[in-house]
């Protein structure tokens, strides 16, 4: 059975990068069979009814795997549902007369474009750092000729369901980026197709990442945060391997010239 | 990786200083957040390794003024004849300030890494969901005891606050400095911070080691919250037991 909410909405409302932004406040009724994007869209009919700017905000797939919505919903970024984006959480998780405050991610490497929208081409930088993984190209080999444990290749897939929506970031409280980083290298570093280039990618991503985001403390905020429940362990095995990299013989880095 | 990459789509905006390239390693390694949360972790590991030492050696004032004076003039004689007199103890003193001072620089510079991180907050309150209390104030609890640290010195081996202070009068110094409520307040209070700091700390140096493992993940926490109770529970103790006459001259 369909219920009807009442709810009272402070959004976030800026104009672009470099002009100051504010909360405005807007009052909906929505059925409780929407997801929280449809209630935005909703909002923003009436606005254009209204004649007035709608809400900016991303959203691509709205089936939680795309990444592209994001929005602090409530202090929590991605909303109260554990392991849900935002496009995938419903309004039947509020109830009628609730207030709900939405604010943009926020970091310095995160800059508004527009109201709740925000550029996340740091992360595609750190992505462009990892470079290539040597593999033969020309025939495709056998499916099975490379043996990979499947322990192995369940971590893997595991570190690979990041959809890079920058969640972690947002609900970092220092904005590192190191759960995002961490299972973009880790999903290569645990399988034998990553091992050629392992310490020469995860010390590449790594200073990218660096020179954009914060410093892990170890809040274990971003893993709650996560709408793919990727798990803080990648983010110990990126140390590690980090560590181990400064040991690695540069030539290997391809940091020194040969001969 | 050194091939040149053409840049597609929308800028990001430069954050922090990037590396400077072909370092040596150690230069590179401190120049990252990661190699300073490294030596933040292993100097963590000493400083804890100290406050374990020290609590277990001041243990020894419930055996008495001969039994405690004697274990604070032992620590004079370490390896003596090996290494001369006070060696050893000055050996740790160095050793102690050095880590102290790692750890200090470090959580300053990550610190202030973090802050350029986000320059503007979020405008509503934020609702943690696993970030506790005691990783949140990691900054005060560790200024407190920083703070502490120097109080702790003036008070028990330099007699700034006590006109009797007899130097290498040990049992006597710490009867007549604890018997006086609002320094025994002082040493409950800030010890109570330790407790917090290594609450967080004793956990996550686990996690910036990269010590993971599904064999003893779990064990962590339980190993970190374990230390933090001990130390600082038989720290704040101390100071009870001068004031409750378990310990007197």
């Amino acid at each position: 059975m369909t219920k009807m909410l009442n709810l009272n909405l402070k959004v976030w409302r800026q104009d672009g990068p470099d002009s100051g932004g504010h909360f405005e406040e807007y009052s909906t009724t929505v059925a409780d069979d929407a997801s929280f994007l449809e209630m935005l869209d909703y909002v923003n009919e009436q606005l254009i009814a209204d004649n007035r700017e709608p809400i900016a905000f991303d959203h691509d797939c709205r089936e939680g795997i795309c990444g592209s919505c994001g929005l602090m919903i409530n202090g929590q970024a991605h909303g109260p549902q554990k392991g849900t984006a935002t496009c995938q959480l419903h309004m039947r998780k509020f109830n009628d007369g609730d207030h709900i405050t939405i604010e943009p991610w926020r970091a310095a490497a995160f800059p508004i474009i527009k109201d709740l929208a925000v550029n996340r081409a740091a992360f595609d930088r750190i992505i462009e750092s990892g470079g290539f993984i040597t593999v033969n190209t020309g025939a495709a080999q056998d499916a099975n000729e490379t043996p990979v444990p499947k322990e192995a290749a369940d971590a893997a897939m595991d570190a690979a369901a990041c959809i890079g929506c920058g969640a972690c970031v947002a609900a970092c409280p220092n904005s590192a980026a190191n759960l995002f980083t961490s299972a973009k290298i880790q999903h290569l570093n645990l399988l034998p197709q990553g091992q050629a280039e392992r310490f020469q990618r995860t010390k590449a991503m790594v200073e990218t990442m660096e020179s954009f985001f914060g410093s892990c403390t170890n809040y274990g905020e971003c893993q709650e945060a996560c709408p793919k429940e990727i798990s803080v362990d990648f983010i110990a095995m990126m140390n590690r391997d980090y560590t181990k990299s400064m040991l690695v013989n540069k030539r290997r880095l391809g940091e020194r010239k040969v001969g | 990786m050194t091939q040149a990459m053409e840049r597609r789509g929308a800028d990001a905006p430069q954050v922090h200083r990037p590396q400077r390239a072909n370092q040596p390693w150690p230069v590179e390694f401190w120049s990252s957040a990661i190699g300073k949360k490294w030596v933040m972790a292993v100097t963590g590991l000493g400083l804890m390794g100290f406050v374990f030492a020290h609590m277990v050696g001041n243990l020894k004032m419930f055996l008495g003024a001969e039994e405690f004076d004697a274990y604070a003039e032992s620590l004079k004689t370490l390896l003596y004849p090996i290494v001369p007199e006070n060696g050893v103890l000055w050996a740790f003193r160095v050793g102690l300030i050095v880590m102290f001072g790692l750890h200090i620089l470090s959580a300053y510079q990550l610190t202030r890494m973090n802050h350029r991180a986000r320059p503007v907050k979020y405008q509503s309150p934020r609702d943690y969901i696993a970030a506790n209390f005691a990783a949140r104030t990691m900054r005060w609890s560790g200024i407190i005891i920083g703070l502490y640290l120097i109080f702790h010195l003036g008070d028990l081996t330099w007699g700034w606050f006590d006109p009797q202070f007899v130097k290498a009068d040990a049992y006597n110094n710490l009867v007549t400095s604890l018997s006086r409520p609002p320094v025994a307040a002082v040493y409950i209070v800030a010890n109570i911070a330790l407790g917090i700091h290594l609450f967080h700390g004793g956990w996550s140096m686990f996690q910036t080691l990269g010590l993971n493992s599904p064999r003893y993940n779990g064990a962590r926490r339980a190993f970190a919250a374990t230390f933090a109770v001990v130390v600082a529970g038989m720290n704040v103790f101390f100071p009870i037991a001068v004031l409750t006459g378990i310990v007197s001259n």
